[in-house]
């Protein structure tokens, strides 16, 4: 027995790996490699292929960029007085999202505040699964609950004529980004060491003051991005304020004017439109400008988030 | 007793990690702001069970089995919705097949492939901003991308082309998070033995998170049944006609009826329907869309609760 310990086991010659094992590996690892970059292929695809739509309207010099940008006259089907002003459809996006934003980052903020330093686990992992299913609801059916259930409510309470108009889009709005901002935001508490909780806490600080002393500065920049996707998330969505939002181009005053933003506009006038016709080319340059606007805000927002993690680690 | 021993027993001190009493401004400042708090996070589940059982009431005198097989009637004012749904059956399927290998790779490439690279850093921009990109956007993509491009024309295989690129970030995500559960020293042994990248995938890294790339899948199916702005312009009309129950009823280069587009037509563009439809579509695709993202977490929570290492 100890004689067989002994002996040295002959050091075996290393298997060559087949020819085709090595092919197949190679050909595998092209297809995942394309799969991966196939991402940034969809988002240069989206970019060209909605810009080759719009551009010969650009390149003819049809449209200027000052009516565009600067007239609130939006008369792309009549007979003698074309025009293309998007200024009051920027607005009415402008206006739905601000007032969206009035109301859902000071809740979606003091939810994610709740989620992450006063609740108990239990009661934490129900509010999140309500959260999910909340932001699951398709936008179709909120447009629809904006069209019937906000309609009358807002006509009854407000005493308004109609109910599609700002205040119904914002509200709408408001319950489509919260889900968003508080799990970012979520993210964003949770990311602050819990040394600086526990430091906050042996210097006699309560709960309240250590949220608002130390984790709401700690994290700014982290709800700060939470807030910049909800507003990326109001500003892009489309068939809740088409639905919601009444349908009149003009620059709202009051909360109870209805509007139209960007997103309803084409999804409106986009089945109408001949393809290929100025009308049709310019609904492709608002694609292009909301998707410039929802792409500054995410990579800011992104940008902003990996610095954190950046540094954290 | 021995006069030198400390009197413990007659004075109470506070032991010196005992939490000093707060004042009773503090406290009741304390107690608001958690109140406070708690209210922001309960008017989030108000409007979700207000809003089902809003539509669930209304909707009731419609809700049946023949609801959902029969095909509208009298110019969508009666009758069911069975085209519809069919139809988003359909879209689901076709762009699941789709986005599932595509998605499943690219998160491989991400988790397992990648190195830190300028690269790398652009994919996960361009995952971010694809989920970022408003819907009608890709709606218009998918109209020139694939009906006029490609030559595709206004099709089922147009608009789940379309919803597959909209909704591959999910199963990204989901799959990551997958693979990102599977220990390093799993992969390490296998390489150890021998095996390359590829076979370890395949055999240690796919098999130990193809449940948490199936919660993607099902979270997929929650999103991509919702979805109206893409397909309205990709593939999706406001009627057509098709037989009581016939499974085989659209070709890959037809276009359908999709259950979002479906209740964006009887709430808006038809008048004089009978209030319950437009109800009971709404319930029908609500719940359609809330069952699955429940499936979905329900298996995580499962997942999370058997998880062996």
């Amino acid at each position: 027995m100890a004689d067989e310990a002994m002996t040295i086991l002959p050091v075996r010659e290393k298997r060559e790996r087949p020819r085709w094992e090595t092919r197949v590996e190679k050909a595998i690892e092209v297809v995942i490699r394309l799969c991966g970059i196939s991402a940034v292929l969809f988002v240069f695809g989206i970019f060209f292929f909605v810009l080759r739509e719009g551009a010969g309207f650009l390149l003819a010099g049809k449209l200027s960029i000052s009516q565009f940008l600067g007239s609130i006259e939006w008369y792309p089907t009549s007979q003698s007085h074309v025009r293309y002003g998007a200024l009051a459809l920027i607005a009415g996006t402008a206006s739905v999202t601000l007032l969206a934003m009035v109301i859902a980052v000071p809740f979606g903020l003091g939810a994610a505040i709740y989620l992450s330093e006063f609740c108990g686990r239990r009661t934490r992992e129900v509010l999140k699964i309500v959260i999910e299913l909340l932001a699951a609801i398709p936008s179709v059916v909120w447009g629809f609950i904006g069209l019937t259930l906000l309609n009358s409510l807002i006509i009854r309470f407000f005493d308004a004529p109609i109910g599609l108009n700002v205040l119904n889009g914002g509200l709408i709005l408001a319950l489509m980004s919260v889900p968003i901002i508080v799990s970012i935001g979520e993210d964003a508490l949770k990311a602050v060491p819990d040394t600086y909780r526990e430091a906050a806490l042996a210097l006699g600080a309560t709960r309240w003051q250590m949220v608002y002393r130390v984790l709401l500065p700690a994290a700014k920049q982290g709800l700060l991005a939470a807030v910049l996707l909800g507003i990326g998330r109001a500003v892009g969505e489309t068939m809740a304020v088409l639905m919601a939002t009444g349908h009149s181009v003009r620059l709202p005053v009051s909360p109870l004017d209805s509007v139209r933003t960007l997103t309803a506009t084409i999804a409106a006038e986009l089945g109408e439109a001949p393809v290929g016709s100025d009308h049709y080319q310019v609904l492709f340059i608002i694609g292009i400008l909301l998707f410039s606007i929802t792409f500054a805000v995410n990579l800011t927002a992104d940008l902003i988030v990996r610095g954190i993690r950046g540094r954290a680690s | 007793m021995s006069p030198s021993r400390p009197p413990t027993a007659e004075v109470s001190r506070p032991h010196p990690f005992d939490q000093t009493p707060l004042g009773r401004r503090q406290e009741r400042m304390e107690s608001l702001a958690r109140s406070i708090f708690l209210a922001m996070a309960l008017i989030m589940i108000v409007p979700l069970v207000l809003i089902v059982l809003h539509l669930l009431y209304q909707a009731w005198p419609l809700l049946s089995i023949d609801f959902l097989l029969q095909p509208p009637i009298r110019g969508m004012r009666a009758g069911g919705i069975w085209p519809a749904l069919l139809g988003t059956i359909y879209l689901v399927l076709l762009s699941l097949l789709v986005a599932t290998p595509v998605g499943v790779l690219a998160a491989v490439y991400l988790h397992e492939y990648a190195r830190e690279s300028w690269l790398t850093r652009m994919v996960n921009l361009a995952v971010v901003n694809l989920a970022g990109v408003p819907s009608i956007v890709h709606a218009l993509f998918g109209l020139g991308a694939f009906v006029l491009f490609s030559g595709m024309g206004r099709s089922i295989l147009a608009a789940s082309l379309t919803l597959a690129i909209m909704t591959m970030p999910v199963i990204i995500a989901s799959t990551r998070e997958a693979l990102a559960a599977v220990p390093r020293p799993f992969r390490e042994a296998c390489w150890n033995v021998g095996a390359t990248r590829w076979q370890t995938i395949r055999h240690v890294v796919l098999p130990n998170s193809i449940s948490g790339i199936l919660t993607g899948v099902i979270l997929q199916v929650s999103r991509t049944a919702g979805e109206t702005a893409p397909v309205m312009f990709t593939g999706a009309v406001f009627y057509k006609a098709i037989r009581e129950g016939d499974w085989l009823a659209y070709g890959l280069f037809d276009q359908c009826m999709a259950l979002s587009m479906h209740l964006f037509t009887v709430s808006t563009q038809v008048p004089d329907v009978p209030e319950p439809l437009p109800y009971a579509t709404a319930v029908v695709l609500l719940l359609t869309v809330l069952t699955f993202n429940a499936l979905s977490i329900l298996f995580r929570v499962y997942l999370r609760a058997r998880k062996k290492w």
